[in-house]
């Protein structure tokens, strides 16, 4: 089982103090928050791909790379990449790219992305979202796997004897995640492939995710990928924690009142009723998050959201801290705890170089 | 048995909108023979819930348990008060977080209350066209009622909901309620989607 960070990347003034941090503060402080999380002994550290203030994170494999450079054993995925509306062949260089500079701590989220403009802005139509993100990952799929493609599609220009270099570490291609909020047609796509399925699990009831993810397990056996509880499922979460819980509420309660998302709709409370946001005590958080599997079945990865709504890096720090010191080691434990022999880890390059290596011997 | 939902977006209590749609609720439970069940919703009751949906993206426990029903019902009974030449935002925000499709194909009465009867083209310019947008189908009657209906049997307002009440039974009965099919249960297999792009 994997835990991890993912962030969105936004600059939002502190609620409580009125100063938003800047660009280059913002983008400073997402790389000391992956730092951190290495240095708490989490596994994975994701980062959002926006086109759009107030988001900082437009170019990922940079961030990426960065911090490929000042880690040794973290995970660098992103959460999402947008495979409408990037080109799909630099989708590959770029990747390749990285996962050759961080030694193959890399895999990747897709994403349609949620921002109208993005489309136009990007020459894409908005109305050919599923479209887009079948026909350039088919695309992109075939660049990692073959040296040399001919390609013709319905969105970007053919391709005749074209090369993606650099060719993917030891000829293995970056797992992949696809990410949902809503459409059944991504889970049947992450399906097909036998890719990961990612579900952010923090904006709606888990009773919509549940369905998403059940359409993926069983489509994941129906394309011969294996069982439905081998199927590699993602999970995020949100959560805030101080020792005692009410101390958690009273802090965190003027960032979700006037968080971007949420803000100055339900109260804090109604909130944590209806969606797996967790506010409270690390042992509310364990309890929480050990209830996932009871909701999604045994899963493989599981990455929190702390950094958003303005909170200032500090406290950003002190939770990744708590994370990795009180919450992630008794989760590890506990969901280890009746897991079938048969639940497959996250795939990471080193697993996937291992399968490939039996395939051939 | 039919399921006639009532959807009444009056705010003051006792509001004469629940009570033209209790009129047309009764009115077309009669027309079909008293073979329905009535399911009526005051909008006010979900207000704050309506709010928290626009921003939000999803309903909370009770408003999801009236958007089932109203969705899944046979037939719908919409009335609201005419605020400032239209329907209320209250009324609009309800079906704003209707889901895209879920009352395609379903038979609608509509009613409007005003104070005097200059609104009641409300019904028809307002209300009619966003049933079309929904895919809904409206009765051709449409019923308005002013405060003076209630004080008078000269304006002929029982008639009026006798006819549109027996309109719109007529359409619940004569409708076979069109399968919608469950994406999550039967998914578009991906060699349609990716046979769909050419590529």
């Amino acid at each position: 089982m994997q835990f991890g960070i993912f962030s969105v990347g936004d600059v939002t003034p502190d609620p409580t103090t009125g100063r938003a941090p800047t660009e280059h503060e913002r983008i400073k402080a997402m790389v000391a928050i992956a730092n951190k999380a290495e240095e708490a002994g989490l596994d994975v550290f994701a980062t959002g791909e926006h086109h759009n203030p107030p988001f900082v994170p437009s170019s990922p494999t940079t961030m990426l790379g960065h911090i490929a450079a000042i880690t040794e054993r973290l995970i660098l995925s992103t959460a999402t990449t947008l495979i409408t509306t990037n080109d799909p062949v630099k989708i590959a260089e770029d990747y390749a790219m990285l996962q050759h500079l961080a030694d193959g701590r890399v895999d990747l989220i897709m994403g349609r992305g949620n921002t109208g403009p993005v489309y136009p802005w990007f020459g894409k139509d908005i109305r050919d979202g599923i479209a887009l993100a079948v026909e350039n990952y088919h695309l992109l799929h075939r660049l990692w796997r073959e040296d040399v493609v001919d390609w013709e599609g319905k969105h970007r220009t053919p391709l005749q004897s074209f090369t993606s270099t650099p060719r993917p570490l030891d000829g293995v291609p970056p797992f992949v995640w696809h990410g949902s909020i809503r459409s059944p047609e991504i889970a049947e796509q992450a399906a097909y492939y036998g890719d990961g399925f990612f579900a952010n699990n923090i904006f709606w009831p888990k009773e919509h995710y549940q369905r998403l993810i059940g359409l993926y397990r069983q489509r994941f056996e129906h394309y011969g990928h294996g069982s439905a509880d081998q199927a590699i499922v993602g999970l995020g979460g949100q959560v805030f924690m101080r020792r005692n819980s009410q101390d958690a509420v009273k802090e965190f309660r003027p960032y979700f009142d006037n968080a971007p998302v949420y803000g100055h709709g339900p109260s804090l409370e109604e909130f944590m009723a209806e969606t797996p946001l967790t506010v409270g005590s690390p042992e509310q958080v364990i309890e929480r998050t050990l209830r996932f599997r009871e909701h999604f079945g045994d899963y493989q990865r599981q990455l929190f959201l702390v950094d958003h709504a303005g909170l200032p890096l500090e406290t950003v720090l002190e939770q990744i801290e708590i994370l990795g010191e009180e919450v992630v080691p008794v989760l590890r434990k506990e969901f280890q705890i009746g897991r079938p022999a048969h639940v497959p880890d996250a795939p990471t390059h080193a697993s996937l170089r291992a399968a490939a290596e039996k395939a051939v011997a | 048995m039919y399921d006639l939902a009532v959807v009444s977006a009056g705010l003051s209590r006792p509001s004469s909108t629940r009570m033209l749609a209790d009129r047309l609720a009764a009115a077309t439970a009669d027309a079909l023979g008293g073979q329905a069940r009535v399911h009526a919703f005051d909008l006010r009751d979900h207000a704050r819930a309506l709010a928290d949906n626009l921003v939000t993206g999803f309903p909370g426990g009770a408003l999801r348990e009236v958007l089932e029903t109203v969705t899944g019902a046979d037939g719908l009974i919409a009335v609201t008060p005419v605020f400032n030449a239209s329907y209320s935002g209250l009324f609009k925000t309800f079906f704003d977080v209707v889901e895209p499709g879920a009352l395609e194909g379903t038979p609608v009465l509509l009613g409007a209350t005003g104070g005097t009867a200059r609104h009641s083209l409300v019904i028809d310019m307002a209300m009619r066209p966003l049933m079309a947008y929904l895919r809904a189908t409206a009765a051709p009657t449409g019923v308005y009622a002013a405060s003076e209906d209630w004080g008078s049997g000269e304006t002929g307002l029982a008639a009026r909901i006798e006819r549109a009440g027996g309109e719109l039974a007529a359409l619940v009965a004569a409708r076979t309620p069109a399968a919608r099919p469950d994406p999550y249960a039967e998914p578009v297999p991906f060699a349609e989607l990716l046979g769909a792009t050419g590529s």
